[in-house]
């Protein structure tokens, strides 16, 4: 096995160098970096098709682009920012630290790690090539509900593949992380020791493999739907296209917590660090994480409670519903009590994960207003929806990831970058990122409807603001490139240690790490978390 | 400590995982079937065969209201219209109710009626022993046709429904040669 081959010689460090580097690359490190590259370039991607959005939705009325065109942006918006920028990003994170804070050498399956990376740009290449296509871009939404999603023109095969493709993709990554986690940890590593980031990763892994292959499911029915006359969504055949929704979001809630749990295991490590405390309550955050998992796959229904479900059905996914809120909220009360009389420090991680917990908290609120069935009838396909889920997944995932970034830039690049800039881009982002979303709960609740390009002129007013906030946003976000650049070509060197609170294997290292990280097995103490 | 069997033996269970979720995912299909079968959740209509239908009691007591309606889907170029608006049923008894359907184009149509019954409750007793959405229909160019649906109330039917839907689609049949998809 290569993992075994890399232990024998890896004294020497030597690497490959040039293009061969990166396209062959089965170095954790080198393929956690394409994984965080990749993902930062298809926020920018997604990023720019919100722009068009919130510049149509300036005013009432067609200003810049027709109908069409307007849906393909919201639906290929969405696929990019959640299969191309926070699951990447946060499979980057699991390469780049699960082998050095649980102290192995590498991942357990290197070379399917270089392919469940080289399959992303492969998948996006035939996604956003659709653009290009007779009949556009996928533009039924990024559910792709049958029938609309049926009258995708020549795009639709496409669709297909590249969703078959971005599970495959992240099913490897996902097995790829168990095994190491179960297989490789060093001598003392307990698994009641393990960084929560490495916890909720495993757990994060098992609902990408419970969940991708149902994903996978649904759509080759729509694919042999449309081409081989089968008729699973089709009421002519025998059909249901209501089965849909149920396949698809048996899929789609537990994907939520895929994309917010690798979230939960940052803070867990940054709130520790700058309240210079162990985390409080260890135990219950793993057996929290892993009951929000569980519990995902029961609450499925509360996407459909409009279709027509029984009310036994209704009150059954309302109750497993509001449930959810319970781990979430002793989650959230261990952060708090984590920082309760610590020495806390406002580095711009800090900041970060500061302001994903209180904005995260008001996304989970908005989320338990959407889990009453008889309220979510006015609600449903509302923007108080687009407002509730990007509370928890911009202010929420991508805050989290920002902290993240900020949290391990120096160890990955030994330099310590701009804290003055990095703070800036903080408050900025934080500032426009609620301008630009706290006004979509009003719209919301005053009616305006999601996914539509033009609205009533009442809506006009918040609208406005809200598209100002996104233009302010993003702009904002270059900041952070600039940032992460100027970081990698210098800066003040970095200690091993960086930051002062910090525990775990990986700031034992150097910053940055060697090539090959744990040449020999470290021992793992109790004394090495604590305080 | 790396455990080189264990990596491989997590792997294959990993991947043997992942092959049955996505069998589940097809499962649930069947598995939805069923469920709304049991519950008449969909509105799919019951059937009632010779043996039970002789073995029917008229309750004389009780009426429900049977509303018609008639729908065609987008791309079928059919008229179809219910011939009564309303018909009162006494549970256990047959009746007969006509709809008539007309193509509208110059050129030979498959149509496929798929019923829906509102309240869905209400869909596990109405019981259908004949309808023209048994099997497909064909329509000559301007072809018009009487279709008749022949079924009874089941007597066990919840004595809050007083009144109930059935509503017909016709689509354009999926054996249909020239159907756009
Ligand atoms: C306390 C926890 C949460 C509750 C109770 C909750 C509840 C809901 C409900 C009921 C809906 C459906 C609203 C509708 O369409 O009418 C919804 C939509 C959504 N939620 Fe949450 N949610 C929670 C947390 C999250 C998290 C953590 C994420 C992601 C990180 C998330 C992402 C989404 C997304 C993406 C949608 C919209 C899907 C779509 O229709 O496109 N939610 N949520
Ligand atoms: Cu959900």
């Amino acid at each position: 096995m290569s993992t075994k081959a890399h232990a024998d010689h890896d004294h020497h460090d030597h690497k490959p160098t040039g293009i061969k580097r990166w396209l062959f690359s089965t170095n954790h490190k080198d393929i956690g970096t394409m994984y965080l590259v990749f993902s930062l370039i298809m926020f920018f991607i997604g990023g720019s098709m919100a722009m068009i959005i919130r510049a149509e939705l300036f005013q009432p009325g067609l200003q810049f682009v027709d109908p069409q065109f307007y849906n393909s942006m919201v639906t290929v918006h969405a696929l990019v920012m959640i299969f191309g920028a926070i699951m990447p990003a946060g499979v980057g994170l699991a390469n780049w630290m699960i082998p050095i804070m649980i102290g192995a050498p590498d991942m357990a399956l290197p070379r399917m790690n270089n392919m469940s990376f080289w399959i992303m740009p492969f998948a996006f290449a035939l996604l956003l090539g659709t653009f290009f296509m007779e009949g556009g871009a996928p533009a039924g939404g990024w559910t792709m509900y049958p029938p609309l999603v049926l009258q995708t023109g020549k795009a639709f095969p496409f669709l297909i593949f590249a969703v078959h493709f971005l599970g495959i993709s992240s099913i490897m990554g996902a097995i790829n992380i168990i095994a190491t986690v179960f297989n490789m940890r060093a001598p003392g590593m307990t698994l009641m020791r393990l960084p929560l980031f490495v916890w909720t990763w495993v757990i994060t892994a098992f609902l990408l493999i419970a969940s991708m292959p149902v994903l996978a499911g649904a759509v080759t029915m729509l694919l042999t739907d449309k081409y081989f006359g089968t008729s699973f969504f089709n009421a002519a055949g025998g059909g249901d296209p209501v089965l849909f929704q149920h396949i698809f979001w048996f899929f789609g809630h537990p994907e939520v917590y895929i994309l917010i749990l690798p979230a939960f295991g940052i803070i867990s490590q940054i709130i520790p660090t700058f309240a210079r405390k162990p985390l409080f309550g260890y135990a219950s955050m793993v057996y929290a994480t892993a009951s929000i998992a569980i519990l995902s796959f029961f609450v499925w229904a509360h996407h459909m409670f409009t279709v027509g479900l029984p009310i036994n059905g209704e009150l059954f996914f309302m109750y497993a519903t509001m449930l959810i809120a319970v781990p979430t909220g002793v989650k959230v009360f261990n952060w708090v009590a984590t920082m309760w009389k610590g020495a806390m420090t406002f580095e711009t991680p800090m900041l970060f994960a500061l302001a994903f917990v209180i904005l995260f908290t008001i996304g989970g609120f908005s989320g338990l207003m959407l889990g009453i069935t008889p309220v979510d009838f006015q609600y449903h396909d509302t923007y108080f929806v687009v407002a509730h889920f990007h509370y928890v997944l911009l202010t929420g995932a991508v805050f989290a990831l920002m902290a993240s970034a900020y949290y391990w830039l120096p160890k990955w690049t030994g330099h310590m970058y701009d804290e003055k800039l990095a703070k800036i881009h903080f408050w900025l982002s934080a500032i426009f990122a609620n301008v630009l979303f706290f006004p979509q709960h009003f719209l919301g609740l005053a009616g305006m409807p999601r996914r539509i390009p033009d609205y009533s002129v009442q809506f006009a007013d918040f609208n406005m603001v809200s598209s100002l906030g996104g233009f302010a946003y993003g702009i904002s976000q270059l900041l952070f490139v600039y940032i992460v650049i100027k970081c990698v070509l210098g800066g003040k060197k970095a200690t091993g240690q960086v930051w002062e609170g910090a525990r775990g294997l990986e700031w034992t290292l150097s910053s940055p790490p060697p090539y090959h990280s744990f040449t020999k097995s470290p021992k793992v103490t109790k004394a090495l978390m604590d305080y | 400590m790396i455990k080189i069997g264990g990596i491989k033996r997590t792997t294959v269970l990993l991947t043997l995982l992942t092959v049955v979720m996505f069998g589940f995912g097809y499962a649930l299909v069947p598995l939805y079937d069923v469920f709304c079968e049991v519950t008449g959740l969909n509105g799919k209509t019951a059937r009632i065969y010779g043996k039970e239908a002789s073995k029917l009691v008229v309750d004389k007591e009780r009426f429900v209201t049977i509303q018609f309606d008639s729908n065609i889907n987008g791309n079928l170029a059919w008229k179809l219209k219910a011939d009564q608006k309303f018909l009162k049923a006494n549970p256990g008894k047959f009746y007969v109710a006509t709809y008539t359907v007309e193509n509208m184009i110059n050129e030979e149509i498959v149509g496929q009626a798929i019923p829906s019954v509102t309240p869905q409750i209400a869909s596990l007793y109405l019981k259908k022993a004949e309808c023209f959405c048994f099997k497909s229909q064909v329509l000559k160019p301007g072809e018009k046709k009487k279709l008749t649906v022949r079924f009874e109330i089941d007597k066990d039917i919840p004595k809050d429904v007083e009144s109930l839907t059935l509503s017909y689609t016709f689509f354009r049949a999926l054996k249909d040669k020239k159907r756009v998809s």
